[in-house]
């Protein structure tokens, strides 16, 4: 409670907390978007969200480790997961799309224990880092920091975010994807081939968490285990924001960056985690009786 | 007479969709009453709204004697007010006599008496019921093997077996095999007449409603259109129109 | 009443000579015999919710952490003898648990499906997160149990026997609650929720108490987890989502969710086979279980008994009468 009052004591404090969470929060937004596109598109919640961020990650610190810079890596590291994600859904995923929830859940809460398991075998569960080389500009003499990385990879993931719809507008493949989205059966019927749809759809998703994992490799850190609070934000933001709602799910994963980093300094950097996580069951709990009091669910 | 069910000026949309519109009826205790209307017309709406299925945009829902406007579902089925699906939901897991075990009375569900076994009492009453509807024989099959049709009798059942005051019936006769639908009726009157339950009947076939019903209302486009008995109703023009328009 | 056919009691009557002279037979074994008794109650818990109430939880391992941390605070801090304390400390974990789980209970048996499951992942996780920054619980260095006061090995038998009689007092509590109305209601909350909303029923009621039974074998199991392991760390022994709180699931379903038998057939099978082979895994056990994971419920979710269930429906009591016998009636 100390770092509470060292809040209202230097309000410059403050500002610094908000950039920093806005920065962080369009990342958040990039792997939440991907897990709007595959619950909207395949009725799916894919509990191994986070560990395709996390892979990204891994993949552009490798490339950065051959010599190649970590913001050349973030499209390599997207195609690659694409490459991935694709697979995934070929050897996996499609088995479980038209099951019962739970059985999706469980299958992908499995993959995402493989994954992470996996990364922590092979690359040993040491934290790295994509150095970027990038400095850090002073604003307000010096009472405001902002490490330029934070700026260049808050773009990035704009970008990343905005050539992902402008492809699901744009491109056959998008409105096929859109097309199944409104109503899978009425999609076949017109000769949209669903199953190749969903490949994509997956893969594009595992594409854009590469992406976002890249920029996280860049901007902090990547190590084995940080899929499954990556997890839980996607599904807080797309609780907040609702499927299909680009502008409500940048503003809900801004908001989160934003409450994360001030918890993180009230509360401590070790209960951060325990925030997160408890922020998810607040939320659920609290959508829960909202419904309810307009004799509706939480569906 | 003092109506047991009191709908009056409910009103409920969907985003754009106007479902019902200022809908009013009434269904005296002890009587069958029918609710007509094309596809569309907002009669399932009408059904969701006044068990609590949803919250309506305006209005008031009286029964026996209760304001139930903003209960939620199952209050209001704990005062007595059932309902069954136009799409048939029954237990599909379990077999049509577990079905029909856990349909008893919900005051019968106490907050010791539920650790007990059902009784030997319920038990024949569970399977006289499944008699009663035709199903004994299948009584140990689980209800998701059942065909549809034959699942809608058990939901049937299953709602007599709770003894409600009132029953809403959404189309109990959509999916059943003509040649037993006669049966189906006669069951019906029987269930009014014998338990004394109330029965306000969804229904789409009209020859159907006109044998059952002893007073019926007619929905079109959300708003209540005619009302009277089947004869009146029948040779209404408006109903008439409104039916050779849809189909 | 009506007595159990002699048939029906002799698979319970081997499983309880077994249990009884299982310590005496293979001495060596005590800690992992210990642990297969932990698993059928974890088995059997989960499946109370997951498989008859189709509340699939991955949240249920709070329960487990609650009573284990609330046993080892009371073993410490109050100064009783050491059975005492231990007694007492379960049955503080046992309330504890019951309470937690009424407390989020109304909140969190509110959320349908996905939802469910998801919530509950995140509360199982926050709890973890809590307790290793909470100083009074020893924080991420977790707590050591007080040493037991008896002859060297013998905390081993004297916790592999409270674990089995934990078990042997489950399983009968979970057949009575399966097998009155409350069963029922249960498995109705299973196949439609809305549909026993619609027809009255108290699903709150019966929700709320089914994961505070859960709750409460659970809490009394972390407490003598806690001191059969020696040692409680609290994302590794109390709060173990990710070992613990998804075998729960996966022996649940593999053995056959939803059916009597199957978790304590899966619990067995998911340990022994555990094992004998995690060693020969060479520390790619944990890889091995998100495939194993992956594999049962892509290719087997209906469990070995639900399997059993499909191919021989009679013998599961599912059959059409005779026409002879309706004749009869
Ligand atoms: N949950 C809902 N959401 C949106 N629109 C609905 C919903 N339920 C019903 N409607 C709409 O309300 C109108 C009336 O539907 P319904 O009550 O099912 O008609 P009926 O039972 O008479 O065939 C229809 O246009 C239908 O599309
Ligand atoms: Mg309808």
């Amino acid at each position: 409670m100390e770092n509470l009052r060292l809040l209202f004591a230097a309000p410059s404090l403050s500002l610094q907390l908000l950039l920093d969470g806005v920065l962080i929060g369009a990342i958040f937004a990039l792997a939440a978007y991907g897990m709007a596109l595959v619950w909207g598109v395949m009725g799916l919640i894919n509990v191994a969200q986070g560990e395709l961020v996390m892979l990204g990650g891994y993949a552009a610190y490798f490339l950065y480790r051959a010599g190649i810079h970590p913001l050349l890596g973030v499209p390599v590291a997207a195609i690659l997961l694409f490459i991935l994600g694709w697979a995934l859904y070929r050897v996996v995923v499609f088995r479980v799309v038209d099951k019962d929830l739970f059985i999706s859940i469980l299958a992908t809460y499995g993959l995402s224990i493989l994954l992470q398991q996996l990364a922590n075998g092979l690359f040993g569960a040491n934290v790295r880092t994509a150095e970027s080389g990038f400095g850090t500009l002073v604003l307000l003499d010096g009472a405001v920091t902002i490490s330029e990385i934070k700026l260049v990879a808050f773009a990035a993931a704009l970008l990343a975010g905005a050539a992902l719809i402008v492809f699901l507008k744009r491109s056959r493949m998008g409105q096929a994807i859109r097309a199944t989205s409104q109503n899978a059966r009425a999609a076949r019927v017109m000769g949209i081939d669903t199953d190749r749809v969903y490949a994509w759809t997956f893969g594009l998703n595992a594409a854009i968490c590469g992406a976002s994992g890249a920029l996280v490799a860049m901007t902090w850190i990547v190590h084995p285990y940080l899929g499954l609070p990556y997890t839980v934000r996607s599904f807080m933001i797309v609780i907040l924001a609702g499927l299909g709602n680009v502008f409500g799910v940048l503003a809900a994963a801004l908001g989160l960056g934003v409450a994360e980093n001030f918890a993180g300094f009230v509360l401590g950097a070790e209960y951060q985690a325990a925030f997160i996580f408890g922020l998810l069951v607040v939320i659920l709990v609290w959508r829960r009786f909202s419904l309810a009091r307009q004799r509706r669910y939480l569906t | 007479m003092t109506p047991i069910l009191e709908v009056q000026h409910v009103r409920k949309s969907f985003g754009g969709v106007v479902a019902n519109d200022d809908v009013s009826l009434a269904v005296p205790a002890g009587k069958i009453y029918g609710l007509i209307g094309p596809n569309g017309s907002g009669k399932t709406t009408l059904f969701n709204s006044i068990v609590g299925q949803h919250p309506v945009d305006g209005g008031s829902i009286r029964f026996a004697g209760r304001e139930i406007t903003t209960l939620r579902v199952p209050q209001i089925a704990r005062l007595g007010l059932l309902r069954t699906f136009q799409q048939t939901r029954i237990y599909r897991g379990m077999t049509c006599l577990q079905n029909m075990l856990i349909s008893v009375p919900p005051a019968g569900l106490g907050w010791r008496s539920v650790y007990l076994r059902p009784s030997a009492a319920e038990e024949r009453k569970a399977e006289d019921l499944l008699q009663f509807v035709g199903l004994h024989a299948k009584r140990h099959l689980p209800g998701g093997d059942l065909s549809f049709g034959q699942q809608k009798l058990l939901e049937f059942a299953m709602a007599l077996m709770s003894q409600p005051k009132m029953l809403l019936l959404d189309e109990p006769t959509a999916g059943i095999n003509p040649t037993l639908i006669n049966g189906l009726l006669e069951r019906l009157r029987q269930a009014n007449r014998d338990f004394g339950i109330t029965l306000l009947v969804i229904e789409h076939n009209m020859r159907v409603i006109m044998q059952l019903a002893e007073y019926i209302y007619c929905l079109a486009h959300g708003e209540l259109l005619a009302e009277g008995k089947p004869e009146e109703v029948q040779k209404d023009q408006r109903v008439l129109d409104a039916y050779l328009g849809a189909t | 009443m009506k007595l159990p056919a002699p048939r029906e009691l002799l698979i319970p009557a081997v499983i309880l000579a077994f249990g009884l002279l299982a310590p005496v037979l293979a001495p060596s074994y005590r800690g992992q015999m210990a642990f297969l008794w932990v698993m059928i109650v974890f088995a059997l818990t989960w499946d109370l919710l997951g498989g008859q109430m189709g509340y699939n939880s991955f949240g249920n391992i709070l329960f487990f952490g609650v009573g284990m941390y609330a046993c080892v605070v009371v073993q410490r801090d109050l100064h009783l003898g050491y059975y005492a304390a231990l007694f007492l400390g379960m049955g503080v974990g046992a309330l504890l648990a019951v309470t937690v789980g009424a407390l989020i209970g109304s909140g969190l048996l509110g959320l349908r499906g996905h939802y469910f499951a998801i919530g509950t992942l995140g509360i199982g996780i926050a709890a973890g997160e809590l307790a290793s920054g909470w100083d009074f619980v020893g924080g991420g260095g977790g707590m050591v149990p007080p040493l037991f006061p008896g002859a060297v090995g013998g905390r081993e038998t004297f916790f592999y026997y409270l674990s089995f009689a934990l078990a042997v007092v489950t399983f009968p509590v979970l057949r009575f609650l399966y097998a009155g109305r409350f069963g029922l209601a249960i498995n109705a909350i299973r196949d439609d929720e809305d549909k026993a909303e619609a027809m009255g029923l108290r699903t709150t009621r019966y929700k709320t108490t089914a994961w505070c039974v859960s709750a409460f074998f659970l809490g009394l199991m972390g407490g003598v987890v806690g001191n059969l392991v020696g040692f409680i760390d609290p994302r590794e022994v109390a709060f173990a989502g990710s070992t613990f709180g998804v075998w729960m699931v996966l022996m649940a379903i593999l053995g056959g969710k939803g059916t009597l038998w199957g978790p304590v057939l899966g619990a067995a099978i998911f340990h022994v086979t555990k094992e004998l082979f995690w060693t020969y895994l060479l520390g790619w056990q944990r890889v091995a279980l998100g495939l194993l994971i992956v594999v049962i419920v892509v290719f087997f979710p209906r469990g070995i008994l639900g399997w059993a269930r499909e191919r021989w429906p009679e013998r599961f009591g599912q059959r059409v009468d005779e026409p002879a016998s309706e004749a009869g009636r």
